[in-house]
């Protein structure tokens, strides 16, 4: 396993972080891909600079709504200078039921990855934040809805077990509707058997952190999003288990505005906190003092001042 | 097909004479012809209907007749004591536990439990349970491994409830832990899917040592309706849907998400549920008796290595990743 990743942080720094702000994704890096000068908001319907959401890690700098980021950028913003090395990129979807619908599924993948830039719904990213050791990986949700297959099975596995085996810290940020329908019952194990590798990494106290960005939903939901010893989102991010249409289908009811949306977790005792993008990456280092080895801990930073607002 | 086509026509010239002795039968031994040719009808129809496609496995694994986990209780098991509630928020009928007894042995039962009737289904929410039920079921479980007890779990439900109240209580939190505290219980497991295995409804009570399937039972990551809805935009393609998924007990033994099909009585495990007792009874003592005799740590051990070896993916080489690559921005 070791060894095995292509140093895209040092060889490809596509990403690095600048004044604060985000690049912007190459030409092939999917979901913020707008041509243009200007940027309308879906949370105020407010026409920005793009600019100036940019260098606002993509939110809202008028209502905060969180617009969607790419893996790579996602990995850039959290890793120690956006440096990091990506490790199992060579792992591929091998069609293991030969799936077809209306399209076939290979046709679906290769057209997945020319739009995204990446090869899965998931990177691995090995480096560090705020000084610790850290295995962060983030979700795509452009690649087929961020849909869980066995190579995102199989990435978050070996995730784990490399955290288990070098004692980083783990940090997974989903984005996903949930399991890929296309490698059927191979895409349901794959919950059982991340969540097996997740008992492990519980009882080696190593910490892992679950991160959950708009949407997290399904299997990736009901399995390693809500194992996290903290389950922490974005705000406004949709997280449930069933999706919203399938629910209003069952009751046969409008759903109430807000529903299975973070704040509603958080009021429900389901997640930790509800964290904004811009203070992400701080809120992460602040609780990797609270549960990593001491000898690893860096220097608090001296400020005192309260970052969030009560409820 | 030609033993189908044979079937076919002997059942056409039955019911034929099936009709015209209803239409006369006076005698006493009129009457009992009459019986004896239903019976014989009866039967012919189930094998005619024995499953070919997918979907024909579908309705059978979704059979309203199909023996539920109560069922099998009281036909493979004996001293039963139900435990009811997650000591949280509720009872869910949709699941149920209890201490039982198999073949003398003290033993924890769990399993989905759907309903015969309307009332009944209506009382078990048609077997969807909620997060108490999955919570409940790992109270029980956690009980077995206290008193080091092997765990039999019995899967068929459509799915995890996707309801309101579900959703805030925390559905997916319910079977994220499930997946992951089952995965470390230091008792036997094992696992018997008898008829829908919907998805991470079913798998929540499914992480087991060993994994049987009854031959029509189903298990898939989505409903044929649900998967054709969204790929085929058309829920009436479930039938295509059905075959692509490869949802069957054969095809789940290919993938190795199972070890063991329970071959069921003929016409389908509704058509003799006292039979399908019987032989799924065969099948849990040999399951039991592969695995009882192991430590408890090759047990977790090889728990762990049975779900470990799940999926199917390439491995690309550093060659063959750049050309991939440089193929794809092309």
């Amino acid at each position: 396993m070791r060894g095995e990743g292509l140093e895209f942080g040092i060889l490809m720094p596509l990403f690095r972080r600048k004044r604060g702000g985000l690049e912007p994704p190459s030409e092939r890096a999917g979901v913020v891909k707008t041509e243009g000068v200007f940027l309308k908001c879906e949370g105020c319907r407010e026409v920005l600079y793009r600019k100036d959401v940019e260098e606002n890690l993509m939110v809202c700098p008028r209502c905060g709504y969180h617009f969607k980021i790419s893996a790579r950028q996602r990995l850039a913003l959290l890793f120690d200078d956006g440096v990091y090395t990506e490790l199992d990129a060579h792992l591929v979807s091998a069609d293991p039921l030969n799936f077809y619908d209306l399209r076939s599924y290979k046709d679906r993948l290769t057209s997945a990855q020319k739009a995204t830039g990446v090869l899965e719904a998931i990177l691995t990213g090995e480096g560090t934040i705020g000084g610790y050791p850290a295995i962060i990986q983030a979700m795509e949700y452009a690649f087929i809805g961020g849909s869980m297959g066995s190579v995102v099975g199989e990435k978050v596995t070996r995730a784990i077990e490399r955290a288990l085996q070098t004692r980083a810290a783990l940090i997974i940020v989903s984005a996903s509707g949930g399991a890929r329908m296309m490698e059927g019952v191979l895409s349901l194990m794959q919950m059982a058997k991340i969540s097996a590798a997740l008992a492990r990494l519980d009882e080696a106290g190593v910490p892992y952190i679950s991160v959950m960005t708009d949407p997290t939903t399904g299997g990736v939901t009901a399995s390693f999003a809500m194992l996290g010893d903290l389950n922490i989102a974005e705000p406004g991010a949709l997280i449930g288990f069933a999706g919203p249409r399938v629910i209003e289908q069952t009751i046969r009811q409008k759903l109430p505005e807000g529903f299975q949306r973070s704040e509603f977790l958080l009021e429900h005792g389901m997640l930790d906190a509800v964290v904004d993008r811009r203070q992400l990456r701080d809120f992460l280092i602040k609780t990797l003092a609270f549960m990593m080895p001491d000898q690893q801990r860096p220097p608090a930073s001296g400020r005192r001042e309260a970052r969030e607002k009560p409820r | 097909m030609a033993e189908k086509e044979q079937i076919r026509q002997e059942l056409v010239e039955l019911e034929k004479r099936l009709e015209e002795l209803s239409q006369r039968a006076t005698t006493r031994e009129e009457q009992e012809e009459l019986t004896a040719l239903k019976q014989r009808v009866e039967r012919l129809r189930e094998q005619f209907v024995r499953p070919v496609t997918a979907m024909d496995r579908v309705k059978l694994a979704r059979h309203p007749d199909r023996p539920y986990t109560l069922d099998f209780v009281s036909w493979i098991f004996e001293d039963f004591i139900e435990i009811h509630g997650d000591r949280r928020f509720a009872d869910d009928p949709a699941i149920v536990c209890g201490l039982a007894r198999f073949h003398g042995e003290p033993v924890l039962v769990v399993g989905h439990q759907k309903g015969h009737d309307f009332k009944q289904r209506q009382f078990r929410n048609f077997g969807m349970p909620k997060p108490e039920g999955y919570r409940k079921a790992l109270r029980a479980m956690k009980l077995a491994e206290k008193f080091h007890r092997p765990i039999f779990s019995f899967v068929d439900t459509p799915g995890a409830y996707p309801g309101v109240d579900a959703e805030e209580r925390g559905q997916a939190e319910a079977i994220a832990y499930n997946l992951r505290e089952m995965a470390r219980l230091r008792v036997p497991i094992v696992v018997t899917i008898t008829g829908e295995g919907g998805s991470g409804g079913a798998l929540a009570i499914a992480v087991g040592d060993i994994i049987l399937m009854l031959e029509n039972a189903i298990y898939s990551v989505i409903s044929p309706e649900g998967c054709a809805a969204i790929l085929w935009k058309d829920a009436s393609k479930a039938d295509l849907a059905a075959e692509a998924l490869r949802l069957t007990a054969p095809d789940l033994l290919e993938l190795g998400v199972i070890d063991r099909i329970v071959p069921e009585p003929p016409g389908g495990a509704h058509a003799n549920p006292r039979q399908m007792a019987e032989i799924l009874d065969r099948f849990l003592v040999e399951a039991l008796a592969e695995i009882r005799d192991l430590s408890i740590e090759e047990l977790v051990d090889r728990r762990y290595r049975k779900f470990r070896a799940m999926g199917q993916y390439m491995e690309l080489s550093e060659e063959q990743l750049r050309a991939l690559l440089r193929g794809n921005a092309g």
